[in-house]
């Protein structure tokens, strides 16, 4: 079945689980469209592996349309691939040139151990949001909603925050493979939010340290995570939560 | 007509009004000791199962959580764009908890169970409250008050959002309370695990098999009660706007194990969808409905007019639903939406190089804020290219990331020209019927959000489906379980070395090894393919008894042939997404047939189910009250046969009448 015209050749990180040693294996992808995503190309190389009788390439994926924050392939050295501000899914093959050689890997960052070739473990994440990441408040607490008064620009703000997909590309793309922009962007819109507020110095402290524990490095503003976070979360919430940081630990020092 | 003996929809007495108060005060309760030793299994992590799992275990209850992603935060819930109803009447435009009700009943054609809609309509203001709250960022206006739009088969402003994100925000603030449980240890979270079977004893739900999908291990859990949350089934058709995730799986599972099927062939198509391009195409993709609010829809008033957009002089254009249906325009319900778009296709009208496209154009709105704008600033005679960069801005504030969607999708930019869109499978009103408290008909087994059979009868209301699944989730499952779990106090947890674990253990084991035994020569897509072209042209928007019938047989043979010629590669014991894939093509296949038999023998058009020998001389669906005004629940009797129950719908309160939207 042919779909379109570009050649091209993938060289794609391959490991059976966690604990074997991976390579890189060379694919051909014949017959791809330019308005293919990135991932309905890998489909089209799955679909004539499988009938060749050859194993597919394993990747994590679902929503398909830049939300869920599943897929995350790091392609040609940059998490999600040439294009600024899209997801992996996104990301369409009219990027790419016919005859381009396609080097395809998964995260890689001590925190995130590949469950099988693309697919790695994320969930530090859900352990670090586990740690703070919420308002605590009980279902049926609440009153009523206009209650509570806030001016836009701060919704705003907190709401561009919030838009963080906890896909892992600001740790794929850090020499350090630190989370502070995952971690700052939650830290951020809760405390910009007067709900956020009472609870802002313990959930700063509890997230970052956390944060730690997983075994994520240090943050040193090199800036590669904003550069490659599909959302553009902006540094401002990495700045905004070494305050809040600041200001707890001393605080709960005293 | 009688309900069927075997159906007890557990409708509370009283007015309308008080039903649910009255329920809820009278309830019985589960005192906290003994909610510390009853188990809660919750299948799912979307807004219905992050709800109901932060909220069952704040109530003291010990949870597990299950879901196939690798985080719960990534339920397909993460992905709806538009937002959530609620009768807030913040907007002081005649909203009401009445109103709600009865746009819900009749933008369902009528086919919903009354006492259900109203309990949503009663708790959609605390499911606003409780988000806010929590710290979702809703949109606001510059006093600081929540903003608000409009939706579909609606003359109010009751739908509040976040951008074109709502369900993600939503879902962030569900699955932060679910979260901060896990972090007290109320909750065990199970990620990458797949339910693949339910377990009952002695005709009551008692826990479930699942996969462990990293190492491929199958695992038994025990659980007082099971809570499927496990979203819609719209990927039956292969293409549609839901997430490649969005199965039948657990609630087919369920569905064979004695939990009747509600409605299965009521399936809502979207009618602003990215249009098909090509035969690689995995998905497809929504245009949030909240788009026309500020779209307007058109074709040609000429057949087969090749002329770009902006050279079709307005006169030429044809606005049809505006002209139609004038009352409620560019707004009116989905169903409605896309017959009328797929009538000005079919003949001739569509746009596009498939010709299978209706536009969807922003150009007049984007002038008239333009001028708000223009007038807002102060600017006096500014020409329209300023006018239209002011518009412009405001458009991107609304809508930017859909914009950006579409233009990253399409290659074309729509603040240019107008968007190309057609019809799409886009979300599931038939699930797993339930009762009052959203009880299956097995015992202890539950199913909330889009799962149910739902409260949107045959048609749902856009900014609807988040409604209901935290309705479900916050509101109503944390009282309705007391009824059950009060009387399971005695239950002490079933080691799962009972036979009937073992047995349904061995069961999954052995589909397994089947699947793999086959070792045949076509992919699990290839079927699914197949599967979702069957369904589209034959039970898709529109429907007639050939067809169907047609398909059945074709669903049987495919059916066939996937079981003989199947290729699943790797092995079991491992993560393999292609195993997944077979076990929830199989499913979908033997559901599709059922949906074929459903939607054969509703003999009536109602909303997403037209049958095109119901219909009035204006092509609306046409209903047949006296003969079918009930739920279809289908219970399960073995290999490709199923057998009808109704459970007749009253309506007490809202008169029956055929609907209109002109
Ligand atoms: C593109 C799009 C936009 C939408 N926009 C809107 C909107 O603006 N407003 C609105 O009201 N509605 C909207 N909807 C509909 C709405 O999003 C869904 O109906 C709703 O989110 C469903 O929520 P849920 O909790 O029932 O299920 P889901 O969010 O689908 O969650 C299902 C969960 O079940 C799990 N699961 C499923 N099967 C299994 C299994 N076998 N084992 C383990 N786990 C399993 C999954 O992992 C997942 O966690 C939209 C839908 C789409 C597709
Ligand atoms: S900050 Fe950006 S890159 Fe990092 S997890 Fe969030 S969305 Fe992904
Ligand atoms: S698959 Fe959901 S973000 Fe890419």
């Amino acid at each position: 079945m042919s779909h379109g015209n570009m050649n091209l050749t993938l060289k794609v990180w391959k490991q059976k689980n966690k604990d074997s040693k991976g390579k890189f294996e060379t694919y051909d992808a014949k017959g791809i469209s330019p308005d293919m995503s990135f991932l309905e190309m890998f489909d089209v190389v799955n679909e004539q592996l499988i009938s060749s009788g050859k194993e597919p390439i394993a990747f994590d994926h679902d929503c398909r349309e830049g939300i869920c924050g599943m897929c995350s392939m790091y392609i040609n050295g940059r998490p999600h691939g040439p294009k600024q501000g899209v997801t992996t899914c996104q990301l369409h093959m009219r990027s790419f040139k016919d005859g381009d050689v396609i080097v395809v890997e998964p995260w890689r960052s001590a925190a995130f151990p590949v469950i099988k070739d693309l697919a790695v473990d994320r969930s530090s994440f859900d352990r670090i949001m586990a740690a703070g990441g919420f308002v605590s408040v009980n279902t049926g607490n609440a009153k009523d909603a206009n209650n509570i008064l806030i001016p836009k620009p701060d919704a705003d703000e907190a709401f561009e925050a919030a838009a963080c997909i906890g896909c892992g590309a600001c740790v794929a793309a850090c020499k350090n493979a630190s989370a502070m922009l995952f971690v700052s962007a939650k830290v951020s819109q809760l405390a910009l939010l007067p709900q956020g507020k009472i609870e802002a110095r313990e959930r700063v402290l509890n997230m970052v340290a956390q944060m730690d524990e997983e075994g994520f490095g240090n943050c040193t503003n090199t800036g590669a995570c904003e550069a490659e976070c599909p959302k553009s979360i902006s540094l401002e919430n990495i700045a905004r939560m070494n305050r809040e940081y600041l200001v707890s630990n001393a605080l709960s020092k005293k | 007509m009688a309900s069927s003996p075997k159906l007890n929809s557990k409708i509370p007495e009283g007015t309308i009004e008080n039903k649910w108060t009255k329920y809820r005060s009278t309830v019985h309760l589960v005192n906290p000791a003994n909610k510390r030793s009853l188990e809660i299994l919750v299948v799912g992590s979307g807004l219905a199962g992050a709800s109901a799992a932060a909220s069952l275990a704040e109530m003291g209850y010990k949870v597990k959580v299950f879901c196939f992603q690798d985080s719960p935060r990534r339920a397909h819930s993460i992905a709806a764009q538009g937002g959530v109803n609620a009768a807030k009447n913040y907007q002081n435009d005649g909203d009401s908890v009445y109103r709600l009700f009865y746009d819900t009943i009749k933008g369902g054609d009528y086919r919903a169970r009354e006492a259900n809609v109203h309990r949503l309509a009663e708790v959609s203001g605390n499911i606003i409250d409780q988000c806010v709250a929590q710290g979702v960022p809703f949109a606001r206006e510059y006093g600081g008050t929540l903003s608000n739009r409009s939706f579909g088969g609606t003359q109010v402003q009751r739908t509040f959002y976040a951008a074109g994100q709502t369900g993600q925000q939503l879902l962030l603030g569900a699955y932060s309370a679910l979260q901060r449980q896990v972090g007290m240890g109320a909750v065990k979270l199970l990620a990458r695990h797949e339910m693949m079977e339910v377990v009952t004893i002695d005709g009551k739900a008692r826990g479930i098999i699942a996969r462990d999908l990293v190492s491929g291990k199958l695992e038994r859990h025990f659980g007082h009660a099971v809570l499927l949350c496990t979203g819609g089934y719209g990927n039956v058709f292969y293409l549609s706007t839901n997430a490649m995730g969005s199965i039948v799986t657990a609630a087919w599972k369920a569905h064979k194990k004695g939990a009747f099927f509600g409605n299965p062939c009521y399936t809502q198509i979207h009618p602003t969808c990215i249009p098909v391009s090509g035969d690689h195409q995995s998905k497809l993709t929504l245009m949030s409905e909240s788009l026309r609010n500020d779209g307007r829809i058109w074709v040609p008033k000429k057949k087969d007019d090749n002329r770009k957009a902006i050279d079709i002089p307005e006169e030429e254009r044809d606005y049809y639903l505006e002209r139609r249906y004038p009352a409620f325009g560019n707004l009116v319900p989905r169903d409605v939406a896309s017959r009328a778009a797929k009538e000005r296709c079919d003949a001739g009208y569509g746009v596009g190089t498939s010709k299978m496209a209706v536009y969807l154009d922003f150009a007049a709105n984007t002038e008239r804020y333009g001028k708000i704008e223009a007038t807002k600033h102060n600017l006096h005679n500014p020409s329209k290219a300023d006018i239209i960069k002011l518009g412009k801005e405001v458009v991107k504030e609304k809508y930017g990331n859909l914009f950006d969607m579409y233009k990253q999708i399409t290659g074309e930019d729509p603040y240019e020209v107008p968007m190309r869109i057609y019809p799409a499978v886009h979300y599931t009103m038939g699930g797993l019927w339930v009762d009052y408290n959203l009880q299956t008909t097995v015992e202890g087994l539950y199913a909330l959000g889009e799962a149910n059979f739902s409260d949107h009868g045959a048609n749902r209301l856009g900014a609807s489906a988040l409604m209901q699944g935290l309705a479900d989730g916050y509101f109503v499952i944390p009282y309705t379980i007391g009824d059950y779990l009060s009387e399971e106090i005695r239950t002490k947890a079933i080691p799962t070395d009972n036979e009937a674990f073992v047995k349904a253990e061995k069961d999954v084991q052995d589909r397994i090894d089947k699947l793999f035994a086959i070792k045949g020569s076509k992919s699990v897509d290839h079927f699914h393919k197949r599967l979702g072209k069957i369904m589209w042209d034959k039970c898709g928007m529109a429907r007639n008894k050939e067809g169907l019938t047609s398909a059945i047989t074709e669903i049987q043979q495919l059916k066939a042939e996937f079981w003989k010629d199947v290729r699943v590669t790797g092995e079991a014991n491992e993560f393999n997404p292609e195993l997944e894939k077979a076990h929830r093509v199989a499913d979908f296949i033997e559901l599709g047939e059922l949906m074929c038999k459903d939607a054969l023998h509703r003999n009536e058009s109602c909303g997403g189910h037209f049958r095109e020998e119901f219909q009035t001389a204006e092509g609306e669906a046409l209903r047949d009250d006296d003969n079918f005004a009930y739920v279809a629940a289908w219970e399960y009797k073995g290999d490709s046969s199923f057998e009808l129950h109704k459970e007749e719908l009253k309506f007490e309160n809202i008169k029956l009448a055929q609907r209109n939207y002109a």
